[in-house]
């Protein structure tokens, strides 16, 4: 068992998400940042969906009320174990009575808390995410506040031994090195990939939709991002019939201002879309900063298939490492 | 001025690698859904294809691999559509008791002014109006309705609004709803349902279904 000591009501439990239930109205939910998440379950031996606790405001304090392994990952935080400090995308065991402090991130927004055995919670319609529209899911369907105790499932055999491992972030293992030279390091640039009410579009304001640094607004959350910027302008206005609509898809209502719908987003809307930004990219987007710009940049529907795959290859080669170093510590020897 | 997205042919389009759209031809009509239907049916199975969701005249396909052609899946969903039949299951009848106005309905009297008609005939036309349940997505349990007297269509709002409860009875465009939860929309809300429209520990998890025809009563109509 876990136990939250201290956070704002913005840290909830979240797995990869609840899926095929769309045509029931019920979104995806799940983690913003999936390659924290698959990333954090590789290093700890995990099945891939096993659930977390993403954390989006900081500090955010938690005690082990048992031995567990553990991995943080996500964004760079200034994290203490017991008042040591501890590296950004690390693994190691917290003893019994453990206090793990999650402090203000260095880089990015949002941090992730992988235990072994993953959050126990029960699965509500397959998932164990947490889905606020129906208050359903999660602990109790909302956000974990102090006091709350959390489950966690039984792990598996080969434990992580002090002092961890740490994994490369993929900050520096997917450098945007697609995005143009004069990017500001402030700014996320994501991969986009037009949508259907594209060609709708002014082409002044489609030129504009990839050339602004469009700002994320504080109104942004698990739901969407409501971005900021010289309004985009339609050549036609149409009032669209509602229709399914995915994370990542950039709508633009009547103000012109974009919105980009993410995890906790409806599963239908009736705004013309511009755009969808990729789903290999989601992960930049759930550790930019509110406040902070976003560029789109186009791209292949081919270039973005390549990109998933390099994700997935990605956290594939992690948890054959991680198999390995836990292996080798078990087998006694020194990794 | 107000266009429906007539379209002369089938559009397919993708929603980034994770999604792809399928948008009907032609009217806003039962005919046209019952075929929606149909198809979400047969493209269910196909391999690659986590869900067929349906919503007003299209059906958006997830996908649990991405195609690596989409251009393929494309060619047999066109196909799939010329020889999709519309679907002939019987709806059930669900009677819906509403509040209207007031602060179940905060957009009854904008509505009605919009239609240029008193909100008690709004309302005789809203329960008067042979609505079936087109789709259910959104947000959970959210039924989208076909079948409203065009008197009362008004487009959606211009700033959507921070919360409406769970069972909104709603007008978006064209577009009829009752909403499963509460939360954020920009549709005009005229009122509120008494009964509950979404419950994750039943299966199916949402009070309707495609198909159903729902009867909306006035319980009360505050002015």
């Amino acid at each position: 068992m876990i136990e939250i000591l201290d956070t704002a009501p913005l840290s909830s439990v979240q797995d990869l998400g609840r899926a095929p239930y769309l045509r029931y109205g019920v979104s995806y939910s799940g983690v913003m940042d999936r390659l924290a998440l698959r990333a954090g379950n590789a290093m700890l031996g995990n099945a891939e969906g096993l659930a977390c606790i993403e954390i989006q405001a900081f500090p955010c304090r938690i005690r082990f009320r048992a031995a567990r392994d553990f991995a943080l990952t996500g964004a760079d935080c200034a994290a203490t174990l017991d008042g040591v400090p501890l590296p950004p995308w690390w693994a190691k065991p917290a003893r019994e009575g453990a206090e793990l402090t999650i402090g203000a991130p260095r880089r990015g927004s949002r941090a992730y808390l992988a235990v072994a055995g993953g959050i126990d919670v029960p699965s509500v319609l397959g998932s164990r995410s947490t889905q606020f529209r129906g208050s359903f899911g999660g602990h109790e369907g909302r956000w974990l506040k102090a006091g709350d105790v959390l489950p966690v499932g039984a792990a598996a055999d080969a434990a992580v031994q002090a002092p961890g491992f740490g994994a490369e972030p993929p900050q520096t293992a997917f450098p945007a090195d697609w995005a143009p030279p004069d990017l500001q390091p402030s700014t996320t640039a994501v991969r986009v990939l037009p949508a259907g009410e594209y060609g709708l579009f002014m082409e002044e304001s489609q030129q504009r939709f990839w050339d602004t640094a469009w700002k994320i607004t504080g109104q942004s959350n698990r739901a969407g991002f409501r971005l900021a910027g010289q309004p985009l302008e339609f050549a036609q206005r149409i009032e669209m019939r509602s229709h399914g609509i995915v994370p990542g898809v950039v709508q633009v209502p009547p103000s012109g201002e974009p919105i980009i719908q993410l995890s906790d987003a409806h599963t239908a809307g009736g705004y013309p879309k511009i755009g969808t930004v990729i789903e290999a990219d989601l992960w930049r987007l759930a550790q930019a900063p509110l406040g902070s710009r976003l560029r789109f940049i186009p791209v292949t529907y081919r270039d973005a298939l390549d990109a998933l795959r390099q994700g997935d290859a990605w956290v594939a080669a992690l948890r054959r490492l991680a198999e390995q170093y836990r292996s080798l510590c078990n087998s006694g020897r020194t990794p | 001025m107000l266009v429906d997205n007539h379209l002369t042919r089938p559009n397919v389009s993708m929603l980034g690698t994770s999604a792809m759209l399928f948008e009907a031809p032609g009217d806003f009509s039962l005919a046209n859904q019952r075929r929606i239907w149909t198809l979400a049916r047969m493209v269910s199975a196909w391999p690659g294809v986590q869900e067929a969701a349906p919503c007003m005249t299209n059906l958006m396909l997830t996908f649990d691999t991405p195609p690596e052609e989409p251009e393929r899946l494309e060619d047999a969903l066109l196909a799939a559509w010329e020889a999709a039949e519309p679907d002939q299951t019987e709806g059930r009848v669900v009677d819906v008791p509403v509040i209207y106005g007031g602060e179940y309905g905060p957009d009854l009297l904008d509505l009605a002014a919009h239609a240029k008609l008193a909100p008690e005939e709004v309302v005789r036309l809203h329960t008067e109006s042979r609505l079936i349940v087109f789709a259910i997505g959104s947000h959970p349990g959210n039924a989208y309705l076909g079948g409203l007297d065009p008197r009362i269509a008004m487009p959606r709002r211009k700033v959507p609004r921070l919360r409406l409860e769970a069972g909104s009875t709603s007008i978006g465009g064209l577009q009829a709803g009752l909403g499963g939860t509460p939360g954020p929309s920009g549709w005009n809300c005229i009122g509120r349902a008494s009964i509950p429209v979404f419950d994750p520990q039943c299966y199916p998890p949402a009070l309707l279904a495609p198909g159903d025809i729902v009867r909306f009563h006035a319980e009360r109509v505050i002015l």
